[in-house]
This record gives structure tokens, C-alpha cells and sequence, in this order.
């Protein structure tokens, strides 16, 4: 059974519907990765399972079950005993996300007090030891510092180490790396993963950067404009993009897809903009698909499971032939040249 | 042990900088006073009904008043050396001696005014904020603007007829009962329940300033993605407004009460006015009707040197609330 199901998940804002009907299920231990460009509605859904979403939003569609237990139907205050203890979450931006005012280890005690009711003292030498093993350097001085004297690279660390404080079994990573350079990137990635192994937990990473989910995640879904449009293991998907955002996405990274495409050449890229998803009753990636037909602006398109176990929302590829996934469970040393931002 | 050093260091930059500040004062103060025409041996005369030109000689010779401007500096300043503040002429006894007895009791409504005025603001501005928008929010807007916008002498009025006259609670004026000799936690409740109205006078000018500072600080607190971490974390909504919200909106609101003590004391004078107080702000005044200016000098100096105390107390605070105040060389 799945660790995370979410199905037909609607936001709703008073004058806009950000994200809806997405499915999306994340098993033990597994890291799917839920990707899409800026205002795909991906970190909405983040903050929609944490019932942190910004003010004015709501949950208006669909069902949230974590571990079989229906999260929509929790009190707020049965909520709050299993956000940041058996879900936790890692933000983009470590340069803020921590209070300036408070010493980090005071930050990453005070979920273990509010979880696993230790005192300061205990809390602390936990706190010290959780900076180790996020490979903080010199955990005992650290533990006093605050933000400002540590680097971003080190504040996403502690701000890890406040998610995995109380070993949580589902990890939502909002583009956890997007705010730092990229050696920083890969250390800080490696740490999740590792942290997964170690203590069995589910990651739900976050990201719009391609060659992140190529190296790390098991299973990949991409959003476009609040929608699923596809869902695969990142090689079948790379190798054999179903949906039309898909392809155009792949097609647009300098080295992927881009065989027979001579030196000096402009990059393709996919005409309009996800502006034009707005107010489509079709599907709404229609406006700038090469392949819309008179069909695909009538109804949005249902995500449909093939006989490969792919999942796309599209009319026209639904029966196109995808590559069955060929690869092991888990290939961490797999690494894509396809590795690209969005 | 970082913590410590960093907080002498503050310390040390912030006395550095008051040392020259006081003695800045000390000149202007001296200098603009002899503009004002008239000196304490006028208003004794003219008090007195008549005196001959002798007499007033001999009254300044007396106080030194007749010496050159600059010469009467250099003696005042060598007074102060000696931890001096001079002689009143009016009152017949030392300077400092004089504020000795008034002292206590300013600080005392000062103190209260301002704690008042902290706790009230903090807490009517953590209300407000709680709702933006909403009932509560409005009706105190209201009240708030209220208390900003009349004045403190009114307000002093206003109390006194509602609560000692009308209601016959509290008294409405003075310090204490007279003739009553109270100790212990008598004595004590008898001195609180003189205290009250004019504290709370003085207070509400800046309840209102506090409150608008605590609202405006905690919304904006509020929306940052530190917040949001604290959420996440699981934390009650009660420990993330008082450990994070509270904690960030506290910084602008001590900046601002720290140069409010200077501004309290100037209040003091009208409400220790209006309440037949025994302090500072009166004696001040008294002292200036009656061109005493040992006195007002010694008032002045004493007065800048508490705001000079204050802005290094608030400087000091600010840095145990905020590690980011360091030393800048």
C-alpha cells in the first residue's frame, strides 16, 4: 500500500484553481519527484499536504490518505502531532526559512520537544548529534550558532536536520537546492538520499531541475498548469517522452533529444507560454501543442494508465509507443547528460 | 562565552558614543538658557515687591550671578567636578539635594508609564494582529486612535473626574495619604493607587503608539518563511506567535520605546502638573517660572543623562533580543 495517496486533489483560491485533480501516490522508502515549470501548481501541492498553503487557499477537491488515515478528516491539532514528526518538509530558501533570531540548535530541539517531549538537555545533545549527521562540521560549536553565521549550504543542512529530527516517513523537499550553487547541489541531494536509506523514509522531491530527477527520483510526474500531464520511471521517460510538454521539455534541453541537431543551432523550444493555460476547458497545454486536435480543446484530458504502467493525459499520445522501463530499482550511479534546468 | 563578549563589546560602543553626547549637552544646555532674559535675583525682587539695586547686587554677587557668562561656565563645570550641581538661590538648598527628594517619584511614574504603556501596547497590538480585518481589530483601530490623538493633560482630566470624582475609587492627586503612616504592603498599595491614573495618563499616548508598532510588526512577521518552518514543525499556534512571531516583532518595538523616554519625561511635566505629583517634570517647570537656573540645569543635565542611560540600556537589549547586532569596526 502506498505510503502517500493523494487523489483528485483540488486548490482553490478565491479567483483561482491552481492545482486540480492530481493523483499522486509515494510508497516506503521510494522518492518520487513531481516536476514542472514555475506556476505549475507543484510547491502549492507541497504546502497543500503540509496544510501550510498560503492564506486565502484551501483544499477543495479530493483526498489526502497518509498510511490509510484520511489527513483531510484530522482536527488541526491531531494534525499538528504528525506534521514534522511522520511528515516533515525542507523549504527552497534556507536563507530564510530559519528565524534569525533563535540559535539553530534551539530550532532543531524544539521539534524534539514538541514530538518526543525531551527536555532542553536532552534535546540538545539530539540537536548536536543531528548535525553531525548532516555533516556539519564542529556540530558542539555549532550548535549555538545562528543563521546568519552559517553559509546557505549549511542552513539547508540544519534545515534538514530539523525535518529529519524526528525520522519521518515522508520527506516533501520544495526544490530544496534551487537556492544554492551547484557542488552545494549535489552534496546537499546525496544527504537526503542517504538520510532516506538510513531511516526508511519516502521523499517527495520537488524540483523543475531535469538532471535532479534523472539521478535521484524512482518515479516522475510533471505538472503543467496544475494538471498531472505524465508520470513514469525517469528512464522510460526520458527515453521515449509520451506527452507533448514532455517532448518539447526534453527537446529543449541542449543535449537531450537534441541528436542530429547541428552546432550553432538555436535550441527548439516550445512557442507561447503557460499564460495561455488560463481559462482553457480542454487540455491545457492545447494553445501550444503541435499536436492538438479539434478533440483536446473540448474536455481536459484524463490521465490514463497504459498497459506499460506509464501514465499521460493526452488524447493523441495515449497509444504512442514508450520504451518499457528496462532498469533496476534503484541505479544511483545512473547518471543523464540530459541533466538540465527547466 | 561569545555571547558575553559580544554584549561588552555593545556595551563599550554604546558608552562611547554617550560620553561625547553628554558633554555636547552639557554646553548647550548652559549657553541656551542664558539667552532667556531675567535671572533668579529679578523674579526675587519682583516677588518680594520691591527691592533697591543694592540688594540685587548683592543678591547676585551672592549666587555668582554677576560674573562674566564664561567665567560662570567654568564654575559650573568645575561644580560639576566636584559632583556638584550648584545651589538654588530659590530654594535655599543644594541642587542636588533638591532633586534627591524629587527623583524617586519620576522614576517611579516613568517606570510604571512605560511598562504600562509596553504591556498594554503588546498585547492590544498582539489582538489586533490575531485578525486583521476583523471586529476586534476595528474597535481597538478606534480606541487606539483615540488614545493617540487627545491629549495627555485631557485624558488626566478626564480620569480624574470619571474615576475620583464620579466614582470616588482612586485619589486625584498627590502621592500618598497624608498623615497616614503606612508600611509594608500597606504602605505600598496606598503609594499604587496614586500612581494609577497618572501612569495610566501618561501611558496611553503610548499604548497607542506600541499597539499600532506590535500589530504592524507581527503581520509582518508573520508572513515570513521562517513562520511558515515553525508551522511545519508541528508547533502550537500559541508557541509560534510567542517563541517566533512575538520574539522578531519585539526588535522595532524596543528601538522606538527607548527614545520615548525622553518624551515621557517631557509628558511628566504636564501630568505631575495636573496630579499635583511631587517630581522632576514640576520641579522643572517651578524652576523655570522662577528663572532658577542651577536648578534647571541640574534638571536638564539629569534628564539627558536618563535618556542617555535608557539609549544605551535599549542598545544593550537589542542586542540580547537580535544576535545580528555586532560589533562593526
Amino acid at each position: 500500500m502506498a505510503l502517500l495517496d493523494v487523489r483528485g486533489l483540488g486548490i482553490a483560491f478565491p479567483r483561482a484553481r491552481p492545482v486540480r485533480d492530481l493523483s499522486l501516490t509515494v510508497g516506503p522508502a521510494e522518492t518520487v519527484a513531481l516536476v514542472g515549470e514555475s506556476g505549475s501548481g507543484k510547491s502549492l501541492t507541497a504546502l497543500a499536504l503540509m496544510r501550510l498553503l498560503p492564506p486565502g487557499g484551501r483544499v477543495a477537491a479530493g483526498t489526502i490518505r497518509f498510511d490509510g488515515q484520511d489527513l483531510g478528516a484530522l482536527s488541526e491539532a491531531r494534525f499538528r502531532r504528525i506534521r514534522g514528526r511522520d511528515v516533515a518538509m525542507v523549504f527552497q530558501e534556507p536563507m530564510t526559512s530559519l528565524n534569525p533570531v533563535l540559535s539553530v540548535g534551539f530550532q532543531i530541539a524544539e521539534v524534539l520537544r514538541r514530538h518526543e517531549g525531551l527536555s532542553a538537555r536532552a534535546a540538545r545533545s539530539r540537536a548536536i548529534a543531528l548535525l553531525d549527521r548532516v555533516r556539519i562540521p564542529d556540530p558542539h560549536r555549532r550548535v549555538d550558532a545562528y543563521p546568519h553565521q552559517l553559509s546557505g549550504g549549511m542552513r539547508q543542512r540544519v534545515m534538514i536536520a530539523v525535518a529529519v529530527a524526528c525520522a519521518p516517513r515522508l520527506l516533501i523537499a520544495d526544490e530544496p537546492t534551487t537556492a544554492l550553487d551547484v557542488t552545494i547541489q549535489a552534496q546537499v541531494l546525496e544527504l537526503i538520499d542517504g538520510l532516506r536509506r538510513d531511516l526508511g523514509m519516502a521523499v517527495l522531491l520537488i524540483t523543475h531541475d531535469l538532471g535532479v530527477v534523472a539521478q535521484w527520483a524512482d518515479r516522475v510526474a510533471v505538472m503543467y498548469a496544475g494538471r498531472k500531464v505524465e508520470e513514469a520511471e525517469p528512464d522510460a521517460l526520458f527515453a521515449a517522452p509520451l506527452h507533448p510538454y514532455t517532448r518539447g521539455l526534453l527537446a529543449a534541453s541542449p543535449r537531450a533529444g537534441g541528436a542530429g541537431r547541428g552546432r550553432g543551432e538555436p535550441l527548439p523550444e516550445i512557442p507561447g507560454s503557460i499564460d495561455s493555460a488560463l481559462g482553457q476547458p480542454g487540455c491545457a497545454f492545447a494553445p501550444r501543442c503541435p499536436l492538438a486536435e479539434a478533440g483536446c480543446r473540448a474536455a481536459p484530458p484524463p490521465a490514463l494508465v497504459r498497459p506499460d504502467g506509464r501514465v499521460v493525459a493526452c488524447l493523441v499520445a495515449a497509444d504512442a509507443p514508450g520504451r518499457p522501463p528496462a532498469r533496476p530499482p534503484r541505479a544511483p550511479e545512473v547518471r543523464r547528460d540530459a541533466a538540465v534546468g527547466l | 562565552m561569545e555571547r558575553s563578549r559580544r554584549l561588552l563589546h555593545v556595551l563599550g560602543r554604546a558608552l562611547a558614543e554617550a560620553a561625547p553626547t553628554a558633554l555636547a549637552i552639557l554646553v548647550v544646555n548652559f549657553f541656551l538658557l542664558r539667552l532667556a532674559p531675567g535671572d533668579a535675583a529679578d523674579v526675587l525682587a519682583g516677588e518680594s515687591g520691591a527691592a533697591t539695586e543694592e540688594t540685587l547686587a548683592a543678591m547676585r554677587g551672592r549666587f555668582g550671578l554677576d560674573l562674566p557668562v564664561l567665567d560662570q561656565f567654568l564654575a559650573y563645570l568645575s561644580n560639576l567636578a566636584h559632583l556638584s550641581l550648584g545651589f538654588s538661590p530659590r530654594y535655599n538648598m543644594p541642587v542636588a539635594e533638591l532633586i534627591g527628594q524629587r527623583l524617586p517619584g519620576t522614576l517611579l511614574l516613568m517606570g510604571l508609564s512605560l511598562g504600562l504603556a509596553l504591556a498594554l501596547g503588546l498585547l492590544l497590538g498582539a489582538l489586533m494582529a490575531r485578525a486583521p480585518g476583523g471586529v476586534l481589530d476595528r474597535v481597538l483601530s478606534v480606541a487606539v486612535l483615540l488614545f493617540y490623538s487627545v491629549p495627555g493633560f485631557w485624558i488626566g482630566l478626564m480620569l480624574i473626574v470619571l474615576f475620583s470624582v464620579k466614582l470616588g475609587w482612586l485619589p486625584s492627586g498627590g502621592a500618598r495619604t497624608i498623615g497616614q503612616n503606612l508600611g509594608g504592603v500597606a504602605g505600598v498599595l496606598d503609594r499604587l493607587r496614586y500612581m494609577v491614573l497618572p501612569g495610566l495618563s501618561l501611558a496611553l499616548f503610548y499604548v497607542a503608539i506600541y499597539a499600532r508598532l506590535v500589530r504592524a510588526a507581527m503581520l509582518e512577521v508573520r508572513s515570513q518563511d521562517f513562520v511558515r518552518t515553525a508551522l511545519a514543525k508541528g508547533l502550537s499556534p500559541a508557541a509560534v506567535t510567542i517563541r517566533h512571531v512575538l520574539r522578531n516583532a519585539l526588535l522595532p518595538v524596543t528601538t522606538v520605546a527607548g527614545m520615548h523616554v525622553g518624551g515621557i519625561l517631557g509628558g511628566a511635566v504636564v501630568v505631575e502638573t495636573v496630579y499635583s505629583w511631587p517630581g522632576l517634570g514640576r520641579l522643572a517647570f517651578e524652576a523655570v517660572m522662577a528663572r532658577d537656573f542651577s536648578v534647571l540645569l541640574g534638571v536638564l543635565l539629569l534628564s539627558s543623562l536618563l535618556v542617555l542611560v535608557a539609549n544605551v540600556a535599549v542598545d544593550l537589549l537589542q542586542a540580547v533580543l537580535d544576535p545580528r547586532i555586532a560589533v562593526r569596526p
